[in-house]
């Protein structure tokens, strides 16, 4: 295992190292244990600043970062798409240029263009955390499900972890395939075809249009959010159809191996894309994924934001 | 890496048989100072102490009879120079007995050097509640305090120059055989 992290920012996995992974993952673990203490705050980040800059709006990921900016003792500020100045027209790199002005050590970014954050990342001196970049990847996300998913099942590798959904235009799926498959576990892709095209097969992992199929033989199911809001009706035949193909409902939750976990990365469309009974089940680690998500951000903010610059 | 660091500058302070007797005598004075062993919590620093916790806990068990707990508090995240170092300190989970309000925590690493580490595990154990006192054994007190802290109980004291280094191995963290040398640079 390597025991050194010198990486100043987090823009996905796809350039992390198997070793680097595991290491995020041993750190999330001594973090999550602050959050059982009396006092759940530790002096690690004590008088960083953290811009959290989310030109896209996410209500859950900038909490969980806030909180686990606060629990290490940084300093927080929040910038939204509508408060910030590009609505007046200022490009991203000179906001990025005044919030460094202030001194800012580390830039939590989450913007609807894949690539941002490397932009950033190149030309600002703080750490930069990708939140989130379009449909590119989601690093923070992918960290805390791969977290849950040793810590409900002992280990990663060796396991088959389908993940279901809208996966086309999906960052979160993106970035769990490629930490899954780092890490040695077997990833089946389900989905229509529009969503789910057989050309994911190059990344190294199986297709499968049906999901009777792949159910019975899953550890894990990650169930990806229908993102009806921004669907396009040309890869997305309805709400109704998807439901009856490819939906958790309690029938087809049956299929399942008794031990297998259901994951989601929220928030659930209750009755699309799983069944209200399903997601609060026994197999479901959906709340686990919240609290892990906030271990795994202080270590992720602990390692880039706490390396000398 | 074995003994190439035992050069010709090197003196061997303690072998296997002297860090035993320091450990079982510790063991003896906290017997005698603290009345109620079962309010004991042997908290190691990560990696050493926590092994040095453990067979503090085994020789009371063997002279007592009795169960002392142990714990670990890890103090990387509680350090005060983050940000300073070109490599962060790994950060492992800490692990106390709560509540800790009738507790004594006695803290127990392997070199007691500056007092920063041992002030920053009092910073994380007062994190996990208020315990009714904190105590302090190491193996080697080397002297060259920063901060108004001394220990309680001390295995061995060795005045040191600021330029030389304690070099601590025991079987069980570094797989070698229980040695403590002092090396000059």
């Amino acid at each position: 295992m390597t025991t050194r992290w010198t990486r100043k920012d987090l823009l996905g996995l796809r350039e992390l190292s198997a070793d680097e992974i595991n290491f995020v993952l041993e750190t999330a673990d001594a973090f999550k244990q602050v959050g059982t203490r009396e006092i759940k705050k530790v002096p690690a980040l004590r008088g960083k600043t953290l811009v959290n800059f989310f030109v896209e709006p996410s209500t859950r990921t900038r909490t969980s970062f806030e909180l686990a900016a606060f629990r290490l003792s940084a300093d927080v500020i929040n910038i939204s798409a509508t408060t910030s100045s590009l609505t007046k027209g200022e490009t991203l790199k000179d906001t990025a240029r005044n919030l460094e002005a202030l001194h800012t050590d580390i830039l939590v970014l989450r913007h609807s263009s894949a690539g941002a954050p490397q932009f950033l990342a190149n030309r600002v001196r703080a750490s930069v955390i990708n939140a989130g970049d379009g449909a590119h990847e989601h690093p923070t996300q992918a960290l805390l499900d791969l977290y849950t998913i040793r810590e409900r099942r002992g280990k990663i590798a060796g396991l088959h972890v389908a993940i279901i959904g809208d996966v086309l235009f999906s960052r979160v799926a993106r970035s769990n395939i490629f930490g899954l498959l780092k890490l040695g576990a077997r990833v089946t892709l389900v989905g229509p075809s529009t969503l789910v095209p057989r050309e994911f097969e190059k990344l190294g992992v199986e297709v499968s249009h049906k999901i009777e199929d792949v159910l019975p033989k899953a550890d894990v199911v990650n169930l990806l959010r229908i993102q009806h809001e921004r669907q396009r009706r040309e890869y997305f035949p309805g709400l109704g159809e998807y439901i009856r193909l490819f939906g958790l409902t309690k029938e087809r939750a049956k299929l399942l191996k008794p031990d297998c976990v259901i994951m989601h990365p929220g928030p659930i469309n209750r009755g699309v894309e799983i069944d209200s009974d399903v997601a609060d089940g026994l197999q479901s680690v959906i709340l686990d994924q919240v609290t892990n998500g906030l271990a795994v951000r202080m270590a992720v903010l602990y390692l880039c934001g706490g390396i000398a610059t | 890496m074995k003994h190439k660091e035992q050069n010709s500058s090197a003196a061997s302070i303690m072998d296997a048989a002297a860090i035993r007797r320091a450990l079982r005598r510790i063991a003896h004075e906290i017997i005698e100072r603290n009345r109620h062993l079962a309010n004991i919590v042997l908290a190691g620093i990560p990696s050493r102490g926590v092994e040095i916790a453990r067979r503090i806990a085994a020789f009371i068990r063997g002279i007592e009879k009795a169960e002392v707990e142990t714990g670990v508090i890890d103090v990387a995240m509680h350090r005060d120079d983050v940000g300073t170092r070109a490599e962060l300190p790994v950060v492992r989970a800490s692990k106390l007995p709560v509540p800790l309000e009738d507790r004594t925590v006695i803290i127990v690493d392997d070199v007691f050097y500056t007092g920063r580490t041992v002030r920053a595990a009092m910073d994380a154990i007062n994190s996990f509640g208020r315990p009714a006192r904190i105590q302090l054994a190491v193996l080697i007190d080397r002297g060259h305090r920063e901060l108004p802290i001394r220990p309680d109980y001390v295995g061995k004291n060795l005045p040191t120059a600021t330029h030389e280094q304690i070099q601590v191995r025991l079987q069980e963290t570094d797989n070698e055989p229980d040695a403590v040398w002092l090396e000059r640079e």
